[in-house]
This record gives structure tokens, sequence and C-alpha cells, in this order.
């Protein structure tokens, strides 16, 4: 258990409680409000196809990409109708989980 | 010429001398299953720290109580020239013993006899004990060794564990049933821990996990060793699998011995009567607690002061630390205790202490043992973590628990009993059977800097000096609400104590409710939030 000098605070209801966090605490994920211009990895895997190029328009549901993972092909598609901004990943990459693959932008 | 005699003497003779070589061979078959997979593999088990599944048994129960049973079982395989194979009790050891005199039945699978793998033979054995413990109403015990299904017997292992699985759900509640993981538990094999009442681990040596490192590196590309996936200090800090964690197996084998005292051998039943004792703590209880609300102190430091001997046999110590659970005994009587933590995350409800301090409050009820509650919160962990993990589920679980709860239940509010929180632990209004308060809790909606905020909004947004009038606002609230007497002017507290009192008169309030029986609606069951 922590010091008296090394208490940490947690505010509840405007109060300041001083107290010690748990590891688990410490290392929640912290919220950050989705951008829905970025084509992200929601799984790890590999990149079997980019099937489109930069500056093009497409409309919602075309495919963008093939991404391969748990031996399973998944075919990520434009979330609405929008351009190709920036493509950030070739055939072949290996990819983490939430890496930013494509940069889109919504079209009228 | 009589010739009687001598026959007899012959019939006898013949009759001694193969009753002799019977028993020599008895002792030579019992000593080759004894062997289990043989010497050098048990060497390997003894190089990990590990002892084997019979060394492990005769640890933990009363010296010469062990009986095993169904040693000479031969496993069930056939294909893949199994059918040749020879494995001593098919890799499982079961028998029936005591401890501190308590009979209790247990298994414990041997790894050294092909990885301890679970084929059809070996499960019947498990599940033959499980059934003679819940037919004589015993707690059981299962230590959990096994590389996990035995491939070469396909479906049938995986009959095997179905019926453990099920033997352990129609158990639950009736018996105790504690799980001892000393190695690996992979794959199906951890649901049969998972559904019994405790488990517990030792550091480097258990591993529990679904899916191994293997895969995972494989089709994710997470590489992660088997301690940090699934080791003994993950599953008992973060995980919350585990309830007890040992850095050996001896300290493990002691932690399941003092658990043994403090349940009863079965749900009719109530947990052994020991000796009263008075405290050993001679610090003042109102010196351990601060009178400022918003500091932390270890609220067991409180549970130890008015414990028997200030023992307090503490459950998942490492999980979710900001409610703290377990047992103590009052006047040589078990109780299970729940408290809030100030010195961990101020002592919040969230949804992981939630769900430990509700599976305990179940297991409490379910055994007869009486629930005695420490109160300090000030509400429930704010984030958008906790929203979106379903805190709104989870904390109806404590809720749900201590309501449908009918031992006897007594809680002490200490300093903080705010909004939610107030009403989850175990207030009036979910049938707590006695409240007390000590002179300085507070029993309101929430803390006097949220309420204020709330209440004069307008005057603290409209005065010259805003923060001035902040504080004279808290004050104000503070004189008004933050006090044990507006809730005891309703009856929602029974009586408001001065803190040294709190051992007599939970030892009173536990002495009044002892015969407690209070009639609950017929049902199925009810259909808690998990």
């Amino acid at each position: 258990m922590a010091d008296k000098e090394n208490y940490q605070v947690i505010i509840v209801h405007s109060a300041k409680y001083q107290t010690t966090y748990t590891k688990k605490y410490m290392n929640r994920k912290v919220w950050v409000e989705p951008n829905f211009n970025h084509i992200n990895s929601y799984i790890p895997g590999t990149i079997i196809e980019v099937l489109v190029k930069e500056g093009q328009i497409l409309e919602k549901g075309k495919s963008i990409l093939l991404l391969e993972a748990m031996k399973m092909y998944n075919n990520v598609q434009m979330p609405f109708k929008g351009k190709i901004v920036k493509i950030n990943v070739v055939k072949g990459q290996m990819v983490p989980k939430n890496f930013l693959m494509i940069e889109i932008e919504p079209v009228k | 010429m009589n010739l009687l005699p001598e026959i007899n003497f012959l019939i006898k003779k013949t009759k001694s001398m193969s009753l002799k070589r019977n028993i020599l061979d008895l002792r030579k078959r019992k000593d080759q299953v004894r062997l289990g997979g043989g010497e050098e593999a048990i060497e390997k088990q003894a190089a990990m720290g590990k002892l084997t599944a019979r060394a492990r048994i005769l640890a933990i129960v009363d010296e010469g109580s062990f009986h095993e049973y169904d040693m000479f079982v031969e496993h069930a395989g056939t294909d893949f020239d199994m059918g040749k194979k020879v494995l001593a009790g098919d890799g499982v050891v079961i028998g029936t013993g005591t401890i501190y005199s308590s009979p209790v039945c247990l298994f414990a699978q041997d790894f050294t006899v092909a990885g301890g793998s679970l084929g059809l033979s070996h499960a019947r054995k498990i599940t033959k004990i499980m059934d003679h413990a819940l037919k004589m109403r015993v707690p059981l015990i299962g230590i959990n060794d096994s590389g996990g299904a035995r491939i070469q017997e396909g479906v049938n292992s995986l009959a095997g564990y179905g019926e453990i699985f099920f033997r352990n759900t129609l158990s639950s509640g009736v018996i105790p049933q504690i799980s001892v993981i000393l190695g690996p538990c992979a794959g199906g094999a951890v649901y049969s821990p998972a559904l019994t009442d405790f488990v517990f681990v030792v550091e480097n040596i258990s591993k529990m996990f679904i899916t191994g490192p293997a895969v995972i590196k494989s089709v994710l590309g997470e590489d992660i060793s088997m301690e940090a996936l699934g080791g003994a200090r993950v599953h008992a800090e973060i995980t919350g699998n585990a309830h007890f964690f040992a850095l050996s197996e001896k300290e493990c084998f002691e932690q399941i011995k003092t658990l043994i005292t403090y349940i009863p051998w079965n749900n009719t039943q109530k947990a052994k009567s020991f000796p009263p004792k008075e405290p050993k703590i001679k610090t003042k209880i109102e010196n351990i607690v601060p009178i400022d609300a918003r500091l932390p102190y270890d609220i067991r430091e409180v549970i130890r002061s008015i414990t028997d001997s200030s023992v307090f046999f503490e459950i998942m110590e490492l999980f979710a630390a900001n409610i703290v659970i377990g047992f103590g005994r009052m006047n040589g009587e078990t109780v299970g205790f729940v408290a809030n933590q100030p010195l961990v995350l101020a002592g919040v409800l969230d949804c992981d202490s939630s769900d430990k301090a509700a599976r305990f409050i179940r297991y409490c009820n379910a055994f007869n043992i009486p629930i005695v509650t420490l109160e300090d919160m000030p509400g429930y962990l704010p984030g958008v973590d906790q929203e979106h993990a379903g805190v709104i589920r989870h904390g109806a679980k404590i809720l749900y628990a201590y309501s449908e709860a009918t031992v006897p239940k007594i809680t002490v509010i200490i300093r903080k009993a705010y909004g939610g929180g107030y009403i989850a632990m175990n207030s009036r209004h979910l049938r707590a059977d006695f409240v007390f308060a000590w002179p300085m809790a507070e029993i309101a909606v929430m803390g006097p800097e949220g309420a204020a905020n709330i209440v004069f909004r307008k005057e603290i947004a409209e005065a010259e000096d805003p923060e001035a009038m902040r504080q004279q606002k808290i004050q104000e609230y503070k004189d008004k609400f933050a006090n044990p007497y507006v809730a005891a002017s309703k009856g929602y507290i029974d009586e408001v104590i001065e803190p040294q009192e709190t051992r007599k008169i939970l030892l009173h309030a536990l002495q009044i409710s002892a015969n407690k029986d209070v009639p609950a609606p017929a049902k199925k069951h009810g259909l808690p939030p998990f």
C-alpha cells in the first residue's frame, strides 16, 4: 500500500477522496471519440488486397480492402459514400488491432 | 484312522500361503499404480516445484485419513495404439479423507500419467467421487493438473468434461466445491473450476486460459507468455477467476485447510463453532477511522478489531480491492464480512467490486453464514469505461444478492453512505435485519460538495464571491444532512452507536438473529442479472 504522501485522488460527486489506485484502474482504456473518417483494423491480420486508389470516390457498401484474420477474409467496406483520401497499407502487410488503414471523407 | 486333522492342517497351510501371496500381489499392484507415470516423470514434476497427485492429497487431509478408490481402473482408449498403453489409474486419483476431522471427497489429476489428460475413464472416476460428495453431503476438493482433453479418445473426452460441469452445477449451493489449480488447466477444462465456489492458485505453477499463447500468436500476432496470459497473479488480480493466491503449494494447502474450518459441510448445516475469543488488537476502533470522510484508512483493521482473536480470513484479496470480503468469527461462529475499502479507489462500487461482493453474499446465503456489512463509500466509480463495461448490470448484482439473502444481515455505516451505494450496501430497504451507524455517519443522496453544487447552483453563481458562497452552502448542507439522524428519524437506521460498542452490538444482533426464518415466494429460481 502507498505511503501517506503517495495517496492518489478519486473524485466522486465533486468531493476529492485520498486513496490508492489499482493496477487495473490505472490501465483502464481512456475513451476517445471515434473518427468516422478513419478505417481502422478491428482485428489484427494481414492485408490480402487493397481494392481502391487514392482520390477514388465510392458508394456506401463498396469493398475497399480484404483483411485476413482468424483464417477468414474480412471484406472491409465503405461506411458511407466518400472519397479515398489516404491509403496507409500495402498488399501483404500485417497490421495490429486498431491500425489506421485508410482515411476517407464523405462526399455528398 | 482319522485323517481329518491332517487334511485340515494342509488346507490351512495352503490357504495362508495363498492369502499371503495374494496380499503381496495386491501390494505390488498398488505400488505400481502409486508410481504414476514413473520416476522420471515424478522428478520432472518435482523440478517444477510440484508435488505428485497423491502427495498433494496427503498434504491436505488429516494424517492416515485418506482412502483411495478406483486405483485399478483402466483407460478406455483403443484408437492410435492406445490399447497397448497402460496408464496408472488413468491419470487421476480419487478418494475420501478428513480435514480437521471434517469429511471431504477429493480428486487430483496426475500430470505424470499422460500429462493428466482427461479420457473417459479418468472423467468417470472424477464424476464417481463427485456423485459421492453430493450423496454424502460433504465438500468436494478437486486438484487440477492436466494437459486437457485426451485427443486420442476424441469426443469421449468432451463427454467427460460435460458430465463434470453438469455435476458442478448440480452440486452448486448444496456442498462446498473447491478447485485447486496446480498446473495447466486449459481450454474447456477451465470451466469446472469456474463453476465451483473457491479457486486456489499458486504463483508460477497455475496456468488457466481458454486459448493458449501459441494459438493467440498464430491468429492474432499477439506474443504473450503463459504466465502473463493466465498465470496465478493474473487470475488473482485481473480476471477475478481465482479466490486465493499462494506463493507455494504448501501455503496453498494451508489456505484450503483454513477455509474448510469456516464453512459447513453442506447447505443444511452451520459452520463448526469454535471457543469464543476476544479481539487481540488494542488500538481503539475510533482511532483507525479519520473523521474527515475524504481521508483513507484500511477497513480490514476495523474488521480485525471486532472479530474473535482479531483474525480475518480474506478472500480475493488482490482482485477489486476497493471492496473487502472474507470470513471471521464472532463469538466462535463464522461470519461473512463485506466492507468498502476507502484505502483503494476510495471504496467506490464498480463492475468488479459488485461481482466480487455479490457472489460472496450468495455464497454466505447458500451456506447459512450471517453477513456483516461495513459501509463507507462515496458512490459508484465514474467513467466511460465503467458505463460501457456495464456497471448497471454488474451493480445490480449486489442489490439482487442482498435482497435475496435470508441469512442474518447486519449493516454498520461507518462514515459515508451516499446515493445508490447506500441502498446497495444492505440497507434497511433491502431487508437488512439491523442497521447501525456511527455518529459521524453521513446518509445522504450524495456528499455535501456535490449536493451543494446542485441545490444552491443559483445562489453560488450569483454570489459576489462564488467560492466563499460554495463553502458556506457546503457547510449548511453538511450541518443539515451529513449525519445519521435524518435516516434515524425515519427508522432507516435502528441505532446510532458509539464506535467502541460495535463488537458488542454485533454479537447481540447475531445472537438475536440466530434462528431467523423468513419465508420467500415460491419460484423455480430467480433471474439475477448475470
